[in-house]
């Protein structure tokens, strides 16, 4: 056998796998790994960056801590959680993928993950697109009225924001609002159709949340927040995810 | 919270949203669906996926829909999660995607129904850079279509076979 052999630097006290297992409930059962491989076979991103689920987890119990930090492969497994689903052990991978994110230094992370968090950080939509309150105020209600003129089956529909007591919580991709404004119809017409009591809130309605791709612990928290606070304060019952 | 899939399903079956498949039983246009990772697999399980192919079929037709393998909490990642579509790697990307389009082209499917916005934007793009072809559409446009409320202007996603079918208010088209 020719194949290069994988030379071990000296056992470490305290390694990445370990502080990762500290933070995870079961300790992201990271100890319990067989190697039967099914994480792999089934991933998308196998292959990918030369690396691969199991290997990413064999490394880091090997303490191959400068390693599983510095490849690009961690933004290329989308922690979808597949490999979790099929795993014999439930370990979670995924996790350790999150964190070894979290060791990259923030502006060295993905241009575009980042640009799309600071972007949401900027105002209380919390749109990863910047998206102020009043603009997308101003595009719901002219959309709005636009439609109810154009489609007068439609005149009493509502697109209701800040609503006090209403049912609904609803999010919203900022995709809609802010390039295709068209879209947004379906969507209110079935909440009319059905007689459902809804509202956006003018904080928080931004669907999606980069921090958290990003890893950014304490900016994915504060924009999950101010989305579940708004739903709180309106006393709305339910948070309806509308993607 | 709540998936708006649990509601769909929930409203057809209390009669209060009143879909039918009559307009494509001559078409018989085949669709497949794309189970989220994050609603599916990360949060509601297959209870919320068997209401989304409930939702679908009665939109669609039950012999107009056809399933990926794998499918419901074992299917396949789009590859447009976790940042991906953001992260400048679109290579990777595709490459991850390959997968996805692979298992759409298996079901022959005229088009895929995305209801969430990576996967959406991700499997678009998919079709695109590999020549599938197939059309990506949100699930709220073929309720729309089927209750016979959908505008003209409302029509970016569906293929020149469903531009003109049950048009609502066809004089605004812009």
């Amino acid at each position: 056998m020719s194949t290069a052999l994988i030379q071990l630097k000296s056992p470490k006290k305290s390694t990445f796998l370990n502080k990762v297992k500290e933070i995870l409930p079961e300790g992201g059962n990271l100890n319990l790994c067989l190697t039967c491989g099914a994480c792999v076979s089934g991933c998308p991103a196998t292959g990918l960056e030369n690396m691969d689920p199991r290997k990413f987890l064999r490394m880091a119990a090997l303490g191959m801590d400068e390693e599983i930090t510095s490849t690009p492969w961690v933004w290329m497994c989308t922690m979808c959680q597949r490999c979790i689903f099929v795993c014999p052990m439930q370990i979670d991978i995924p996790q350790l993928v999150y964190n070894a994110r979290t060791t990259w230094p923030r502006e060295t992370r993905p241009k575009g993950i980042l640009g799309s968090c600071d972007m949401a950080l900027r105002n209380d939509s919390c749109s990863a697109m910047g998206t102020s309150p009043e603009d997308f105020e101003f595009v719901v209600g002219d959309v709005l009225e636009e439609y109810r003129e154009a489609q007068p089956e439609f005149a009493e529909m509502e697109a209701p924001i800040d609503k006090q007591g209403a049912h609904f919580f609803l999010n919203q991709n900022s995709r809609e609002p802010v390039t295709e404004p068209d879209e947004l119809l379906p969507l209110w017409k079935i909440l009319h159709v059905v007689g459902a009591d809804w509202t956006y809130g003018s904080k928080g309605w931004g669907g999606e949340n980069y921090c958290l791709f990003l890893a950014d612990n304490d900016a994915w928290e504060h924009i999950t927040r101010i989305s579940a606070k708004q739903a709180d304060d309106l006393g709305c019952k339910v948070f309806l995810n509308t993607e | 919270m709540a998936s708006i899939y649990q509601y769909y399903a929930r409203w057809i079956r209390e009669g209060k949203l009143k879909v039918n498949s009559d307009w494509n039983k001559d078409l018989k246009i085949k669709f497949t669906v794309q189970d989220p990772c994050q609603i599916i697999r990360k949060s509601f399980g297959d209870s919320a996926a068997d209401d989304l192919r409930f939702v679908v079929k009665s939109v669609v037709g039950e012999e107009n829909f056809i399933d990926m393998t794998p499918n419901k909490s074992n299917n396949y990642c789009c590859g447009g999660g976790g940042g991906f579509l953001q992260s400048g790697y679109q290579d990777a990307r595709r490459a991850y995607g390959k997968y996805k389009f692979d298992q759409i082209i298996e079901t022959g499917a005229d088009y895929c129904i995305a209801a969430c916005h990576n996967c959406h934007a991700q499997i678009h793009d998919l079709a695109h850079h590999f020549g599938g072809n197939y059309s990506t559409v949100h699930l709220w446009t073929l309720i729309c279509l089927s209750l016979g409320i959908l505008g003209p202007n409302e029509r970016e996603y569906l293929g020149d076979d469903l531009k003109e079918v049950n048009v609502f208010h066809p004089e605004t088209a812009m």
